[in-house]
């Protein structure tokens, strides 16, 4: 039988969570959210009542759960008929711009970024590029920085980078050694992994290119409406936007700021008169 | 026997599944009023024409995030996501860890259904090859919904029928037409327009 939990002891340890380390997941969906703790319970084997101990009581016991809390799951060139797009629409853009700058809000452990960074080296850009990778993990982030990853999903990610329309030899860009790839370095030169906190964090840079592919899905309304504001306000003027297939700006309050490129690769670019809105 | 009203039905399904979903969805009345999910376990990264299969005859979303959940609709999980409901009835997907090496995992979706529907649920597990499904038709008999299980008599794969109703005794066991004059004919599942 599965434990539950229900909604009002969700949010009580949620509040929890925010009064003792600042980190507020009160915006998060909460059917997902819900799944997330759930698991976890069962996980580290523990009843609610402990949970709420021992997150009071032990930070690194808080560190595990907030790692779990959250979605870490990413691919390389995941939806690649989403990144044929990037390479036929976005990217000749770009390539406009004396300085390129891209920011993948929730990178997780760093494919994505990777992933772009193959889009503009094959383009010829990537040397003026800056590509600015942040996510809430610490633990993500760490890991993305070593630019290694499994042997068995690089097989997989081969296959998805010649549906992108890729045609170089994809075993060119990484060194296999035992049951692990690591990407080359000068693929990853000019990616700067960091930390930052959608739900708190304030603008930092200006971008041509924000990705935020999978992330908007695990938040409500509200914060989604939040942190589509502040991806507006983090854009240059006529900036694309870049959200997860399944994603829409259709139920948020910023849609109008938008125009399509694609419906279908949820790809969309702040219209001329919104810039800095 | 008591036939209960329902607010939703979410079907499951894995191998074999696919020519038992469309006898069902052939079957269900034009009038049938109640919103209907599929879950069925597909590929991911590759385009999909199950939509169209399914689609002949009734219009078939493959639901965005937060769009809302609405009667006389029938939804279809998208690849390569979890599909869950929200207490204001709107889908939420989720990108997490693959269940029963599935994603969408009918557990997750049947699980999510329960919790907010509770005893005005119906879930319905078809044919397939692995387990996925047994606890989320738990979780909806558990809440006070209905539970329905393909008979495996007339099932392409039975271990999945087969391991929902070891895990649900309370479940009743339809083979395809029977599933559809059960469900699909409730009186209070139509609305009188």
């Amino acid at each position: 039988m599965m434990r539950e939990i229900t909604n009002e002891e969700l949010t009580e340890l949620l509040i929890l969570v925010q009064a003792q380390y600042g980190y507020d997941f009160t915006g998060y969906a909460t059917s997902s959210i819900k799944r997330r703790v759930l698991r976890f319970l069962q996980l580290a084997n523990v009843t609610l009542y402990d949970l709420k101990y021992h997150i009071t009581n032990d930070p690194d016991f808080f560190i595990w759960f907030k790692q779990s809390l959250t979605v870490n799951v990413t691919e390389m060139f995941r939806d690649p008929h989403f990144y044929r797009k990037l390479r036929e629409v976005v990217i000749p853009v770009l390539a406009t711009y004396p300085v390129i700058k891209i920011w993948h809000a929730g990178c997780a452990t760093g494919e994505e970024p990777f992933s772009m960074a193959i889009l503009l080296h094959e383009a010829g850009l990537l040397d003026r590029a800056r590509i600015y990778a942040t996510d809430l993990n610490d633990a993500n982030l760490q890991k993305a920085a070593t630019g290694i990853i499994p042997l068995p999903a690089m097989k997989h990610y081969i296959a998805n980078y010649q549906m992108t329309g890729g045609t170089a030899d994809f075993a060119d860009y990484y060194t296999a050694r035992y049951d692990n790839a690591i990407i080359h370095n000068e693929l990853r030169r000019n990616i700067i992994f960091s930390q930052h906190n959608l739900v708190t964090d304030y603008v930092f840079n200006e971008f041509q290119l924000i990705c935020c592919r999978n992330v908007l899905i695990y938040f409500n309304r509200d914060l989604q409406n939040h942190v589509t504001d502040l991806f507006c306000r983090s854009m240059a003027p006529l900036g694309f936007l870049a959200l997860g297939t399944k994603e829409s700006l259709l139920f948020s309050e910023q849609r109008n700021k938008f125009e399509v490129v694609s419906l279908k690769d949820k790809i969309f670019r702040l219209k001329n008169d919104q810039a800095k809105c | 026997m008591t036939r209960p009203n329902a607010d939703i039905v979410v079907i499951g399904g894995s191998s074999g599944s696919i020519p038992v979903l469309i006898k069902i969805l052939d079957g269900i009345p034009a009038g049938f009023s109640i919103p209907v999910v599929i879950v069925v376990h597909r590929l991911k990264n590759v385009d999909s024409d199950l939509k169209a299969i399914l689609g002949s005859r009734h219009t078939i979303t493959e639901p965005e995030d937060k769009e809302p959940v609405l009667n006389g609709h029938i939804y279809l999980a998208p690849q390569n996501y979890h599909l869950l409901v929200e207490e204001d009835r709107t889908f939420s997907l989720d990108y997490s860890e693959l269940i029963n090496f599935s994603r969408p995992s009918i557990d997750v979706t049947f699980a999510g259904v329960a919790d907010i529907y509770k005893e005005r649920s119906i879930g319905i597990v078809l044919s397939g090859s692995n387990k996925d499904g047994a606890e989320g038709l738990q979780a909806i008999i558990a809440a006070g919904g209905m539970g329905v299980v393909q008979d495996p008599l007339s099932a392409e794969y039975t271990i999945m029928p087969e391991a929902a109703i070891a895990m649900n005794t309370a479940a009743m066991v339809l083979t395809p037409s029977n599933i559809i004059t059960t469900i699909f004919s409730i009186p209070g599942n139509r609305q009188t327009m």
